[in-house]
């Protein structure tokens, strides 16, 4: 049997090196839509999405800050599986390879290896199942950085508490993004009470596939009609103008304090990394 | 061609599609806070930057029989270095700057003053774009900054960029931010 460990490495190199194919078929039809600088931007992504593909090379230099969601059933070591990972960065960091991208604040050394404190970071959860659920985003730095968190209401662009409010943050991140962190984007919403939980929330937005619908009417609506409105700001693939500078929206709630409406925007970058494996136990 | 000659840069106008060959140089946050600080004249450099490109790149690398392989080398975003960029542009001569993003109006103002131009890759294309280099010429402070943040000296070929920010200033981002700001107040109104 394989080891957990060799799994998680294989879940590496399927995250790094092939792009969702949903994802890519998406850029494909986009391609056919945009003009000039944009179109031939999308020409030379489909090109190398192709060939990282095929050389089992990452897709971008920028492997990203590896962020695992693993879900395990009652009674599964969450230290076993939390040193497996480690292990696991350190055999992919070398292997594939991953660039390494973990740096020490105190010495602003580079671990080399893409460990250390708190890199990887790794969610939990336990689920009622017989299943081990691992997936895999490699988050990629460019539009990690472009990611806003607001905190309602906000006079200036005239965002109340509702939902309309959330709307206008969103379209306020992307305005001032523009193309820094390589659009096409796929964007995450997380809504609730504290900042640690927006941010998370959001992050699992992205896990969500692109033709995933929003299980909640209302959400599944704003969903849609925020996508459309980011599409209408006209930044384009690369920034370099056009109609798709997003390809997704996704948004998650949580309870909020009567006082705190927190509203935080995750951004991927086109190529939105992630894999997912579910072993039974 | 590279180098590239004053007249080159002044030929070119923003929107134009380009293809380098020749040798550019690398460099990102660290490489820029640390010529800047050290404020290190030219030849203390082992690369000839006089009309070179410098690339915002922190590739990965692969070892190999005692040379280096480019796996992957897409351009990282170039606003993180606006601040720098200016005294770097006028210090050591170079004539062009490659990245993402665009930069800002401090930096527009020395592509102006210097011949200067930027060019922007296509992100996230990082084998495709590594598949346009033929040689690694050497690399500066790989013990110091790491793979990602050393000064690497590369030999590319057909290497495809995007003037957004030309000589003339004239700047194809802010053109594009203009368009979104008013389609955003439209949006907010909405």
């Amino acid at each position: 049997m394989l080891k957990l460990r060799d799994i998680l490495v294989e879940l590496y190199r399927e995250a790094a090196t092939s792009l969702p194919f949903e994802i890519e078929n998406k850029l494909q039809k986009i391609s056919n839509i945009e003009k000039s600088n944009s179109k031939e931007a999308l020409k030379v992504i489909l090109e190398n999405i192709k060939m990282a593909r095929e050389f089992e090379k990452p897709i971008c230099q920028d492997t990203g800050v590896p962020i695992f969601f693993v879900k395990a059933p009652f009674g599964i070591s969450q230290t076993h599986i939390k040193n497996e990972i480690i292990k696991a960065t350190r055999i992919a960091t070398k292997n594939i390879p991953l660039r390494a991208n973990a740096v020490d604040v105190l010495t602003d050394k580079n671990s080399g290896d893409n460990t250390g404190i708190g890199f990887p970071i790794i969610y939990f959860d336990e689920i009622n199942s017989n299943k081990l659920i691992i997936e895999l985003m490699l988050k990629g730095s460019g539009s990690e950085n472009i990611g806003q968190i607001y905190k309602l209401p906000i006079q200036e662009i005239g965002a109340e508490r509702d939902l309309d409010g959330v709307r206008k943050c969103v379209l306020d991140a992307i305005y001032k993004a523009q193309g820094r962190g390589c659009p096409p984007y796929f964007i995450g919403i997380g809504i609730g009470a504290t900042k640690d939980q927006v941010t998370r929330l959001s992050k699992e937005q992205l896990l969500r596939d692109l033709q995933d619908k929003n299980k909640n009417s209302v959400l599944a609506n704003l969903e849609k009609n925020i996508l459309k409105d980011i599409n209408k700001l006209g930044i384009g693939p690369m920034g370099f103008g056009g109609k798709t500078t997003a390809l997704a929206v996704k948004i998650g709630i949580n309870h909020r304090h009567p006082a705190s409406y927190f509203v935080d925007v995750s951004l991927s970058c086109w190529t939105h990394r992630k894999a997912k494996i579910i072993l039974k136990i | 061609m590279l180098p590239l000659k004053e007249k080159d840069v002044l030929s070119l106008h923003a929107g134009d599609f380009v293809l380098l060959t020749g040798v550019i140089i690398t460099g990102r946050d660290k490489l820029h806070k640390f010529l800047v600080k050290e404020k290190l004249p030219p030849k203390k450099i082992p690369f000839d930057l006089q009309g070179s490109v410098l690339y915002h790149c922190g590739p990965v690398v692969r070892e190999k029989f005692n040379n280096y392989e480019i796996v992957a080398c897409g351009p990282t975003t170039s606003i993180r270095v606006d601040m720098y960029e200016p005294e770097v542009i006028s210090r050591y001569g170079l004539k062009g700057i490659m990245g993402k993003g665009g930069m800002g109006e401090q930096t527009l103002k020395a592509l102006k003053e210097n011949h200067c131009v930027y060019l922007h890759a296509i992100g996230g294309a990082a084998v495709y774009l590594a598949k346009k280099v033929k040689k690694v010429i050497g690399v500066w402070k790989l013990e110091e900054f790491g793979i990602a943040e050393a000064m690497w000296a590369l030999e590319i070929e057909n290497f495809p960029a995007i003037v957004t920010m030309d000589s003339h200033g004239k700047n194809l981002h802010s053109n594009i931010e203009k368009h979104s700001r008013n389609e955003f107040m439209k949006l907010l109104k909405t």
